[in-house]
């Protein structure tokens, strides 16, 4: 999952046939986890925190301005393969709401001006 | 000792290295004031003070002098301000540990978070470090149950369970192998105090599973630790090379002969494998459904075996209860509910960050007190405690006194002390639907009213909100909730109904637009 970022049918197979497992089995687990994923994910991930602390502090409208923003919905990726929008249920950063997470780093009171610098900066990062 | 001279002639700052610090630049703000070469930067955790992060400290003699929150902009002024010798600056805060935030809090399990490098064995040890367990290796297991259970410790994860009487059961059972596991699985929303826990001072919850391996009879732990905490995985990694590089992890330890090693598993996205049992299958590498109960995880835990499982928090305080007694601690707190709990504030909060309290104060006092109201300076509505599972109050009955059996009373409950604020902006209707659809989307699907359910929930409150069949949709949504409640296997099922009867019942009028 770190190397390549998803689990491919491929993989399954190959995980089924070394561990001893049907396919289905470990098709369970693979769906399980939201974590997981069977596709490619764009070249970065972006989290928006969809939970209580988060709401309280304007995600729901955060969330919204991301989707316009990028032209995806929650769980889309960008045609241009850049970037994976994702929801997500708590980051632990709750006394410093509204928050999200690109490709692991966290980030705080995240405003629509704080995430066009993060994403733009995200962005240029991939051109060059 | 020519080194130690240099680095004296330098200025000690602290700069924290914790999650909610760094999320809003403490990295960035570290690598500025260590770009001065007559500055020594540690650094250290943090006091819990988010609203004031990233919190910077000077030691001036033998006080610490704290500026924040201080972004990578206020550097150059800070330093033109004489912050070096603690000079004036509109961001200069005093000493830190004078602080009202600070100094009217009742630390135990958080006392050395944001003193201490969390990574130093030498601070470690210089601020009572592993005499807690030096004291339990040197007794029988039998007398460390006992402490535990003297102490009138709870567990900190949500269900408040005795932990004495749980390590009791795994000692008690039969069986070689045994586990101790650390539920470090914090999903819900409005906590954060395990987080701060493993980055600021993660000796300690080291010291508290080995302690609880020697009382039980266990060698082995692990600690599921969530995806969503990278910087915390990274920090407990290196706490945990810490400990075996100086022999306080692994084999014979301090010479005691008792061995114990750690181990970390990582989380997948899940909520529900916070449930014990759901994480004990994740443990052991499968879909995070939950068990049946009986039998208990203390009897047949992970792999089978007898297993604690315990949260951070609780194995936190474990230390100090050895170190300094067991009745220090039962001293803090009112009736049943002993010690002290980590509150957390969040959502639209002023202040907001980690309230070490003992059990009794009001939730008023928390929040207006501590919080200092809602971050918008508007008026308070509703505030959800104990996470997602958790039920919302209204502003009257901010007066409930903080403690398990006053919570269960009026209907709520404590969990693990997350406490998040709502100003009047918030829609309720809209929350209690949240609720539902969390819940959809969580469930681990083993039990029927949870996996359906929630489902069923969102459409219901859906056609309410559409003006459909009122009076009918109300009553199929009191009679759903209650199914949940009854007919759910655990907690995520079972306590999903608890935001959205409280909803109903304390804001009605949201549900009529």
């Amino acid at each position: 999952m770190d190397r390549f970022g998803f689990i491919s049918e491929a993989a399954i197979r190959q995980l089924a046939r070394e561990l001893n497992l049907s396919r289905a089995d470990i098709h369970g687990v693979v769906s399980f986890y939201h974590d997981f994923r069977t596709t490619a994910p764009g070249q970065h991930v972006l989290k928006i925190c969809q939970a209580e602390s988060c709401q309280a502090m304007g995600s729901r409208n955060l969330t919204a301005y991301a989707e316009e923003k990028l032209g995806v919905d929650l769980h889309g990726t960008t045609d241009d393969g850049k970037l994976t929008l994702e929801p997500v249920y708590c980051l632990g950063n709750c006394a410093c709401s509204p928050a999200i997470m690109i490709d692991n780093k966290v980030y705080g009171r995240v405003d629509q001006n704080k995430l066009d610098s993060i994403v733009d900066a995200c962005g240029a990062r991939c051109e060059s | 000792m020519p080194a130690e001279l240099d680095v004296n002639r330098k200025v000690t700052v602290y700069v924290p290295c914790e999650t909610a610090a760094v999320s809003l630049g403490a990295d960035d703000v570290g690598e500025k004031i260590a770009a001065h070469d007559n500055v020594n930067v540690i650094r250290n955790g943090s006091w819990g003070m988010s609203w004031l992060e990233p919190l910077v400290e000077v030691l001036v003699g033998e006080q610490r002098i704290a500026y924040g929150p201080v972004g990578v902009d206020d550097v150059d002024s800070l330093f033109e301000a004489g912050f070096l010798e603690g000079g004036e600056h509109e961001l200069r805060l005093g000493d830190i540990t004078e602080l009202p935030y600070l100094k009217n809090q009742e630390r135990w399990t958080f006392r050395r978070c944001g003193l201490i490098d969390p990574l130093s064995m030498d601070d470690y040890l210089t601020h009572g470090g592993f005499a807690g367990l030096q004291k339990a290796l040197a007794q029988d297991p039998e007398f460390v149950i006992d402490q535990i259970k003297a102490s009138g410790l709870r567990g900190r994860g949500g269900a408040g369970f005795p932990t004495g009487i749980k390590w009791q059961t795994v000692a008690d059972a039969e069986g070689e192998q045994k586990y101790i596991t650390c539920n470090a699985d914090e999903g819900d929303s409005g906590t954060f105090s395990d987080r701060i826990l493993m980055e600021c001072d993660p000796l300690t919850l080291i010291e508290g599973m080995i302690i609880a391996g020697y009382a039980v009879g266990a060698n082995r732990g692990y600690v599921y630790l969530r995806s969503e905490y990278p910087l915390t995985r990274r920090v407990f990694a290196k706490a945990l090379v810490v400990a075996k590089d100086s022999g306080w992890l692994g084999e014979d330890i301090g010479g005691s002969g008792f061995d114990f090693d750690i181990d970390v598993h990582l989380g997948a996205g899940s909520y529900v494998c916070g449930e014990e049992t759901a994480m004990l299958e994740s443990l052991e590498g499968k879909a995070g459904l939950i068990r049946y109960k009986p039998p208990l995880p203390a009897i047949e835990g992970l792999f089978g075996k007898p297993t604690v499982v315990n949260n951070v928090v609780t194995l936190g305080s474990v230390p100090d209860i050895l170190a300094l007694g067991a009745e220090p601690y039962a001293n803090f707190g009112v009736g049943r509910s002993k010690g002290t709990l980590a509150f957390q504030l969040a959502g639209n909060i002023k202040r907001g960050g980690l309230v070490e309290k003992a059990f009794g104060l009001t939730l008023r006092e928390l929040i207006e007190d501590f919080g200092g109201g809602t971050a918008s300076g508007r008026k308070i509505r509703a505030v959800q405690i104990g996470g997602p599972l958790g039920a919302y109050f209204a502003e009257e009955q901010l007066d409930t006194p903080l403690d398990y059996e006053a919570f269960t009373k009026v209907g709520g409950m404590i969990g693990h002390g997350g406490v998040v604020v709502f100003d009047d902006t918030v829609d309720m209707a809209a929350q209690a639907r949240f609720a539902f659809e969390f819940c959809a989307i969580e469930s681990c699907g083993k039990c029927t009213p949870c996996r359906i359910g929630s489902v069923r929930g969102v459409e219901v409150i859906d056609r309410i909100l559409a003006d459909k069949d009122r009076e009918e949709n109300l009553n199929l949504l009191t009679e759903l909730c209650e199914t949940l409640i009854d007919g759910s296997l655990c907690a995520m099922g079972g306590m999903t109904p608890f935001p959205v009867q409280s909803a109903l019942k304390y804001f009605p009028e949201d549900f009529k637009r």
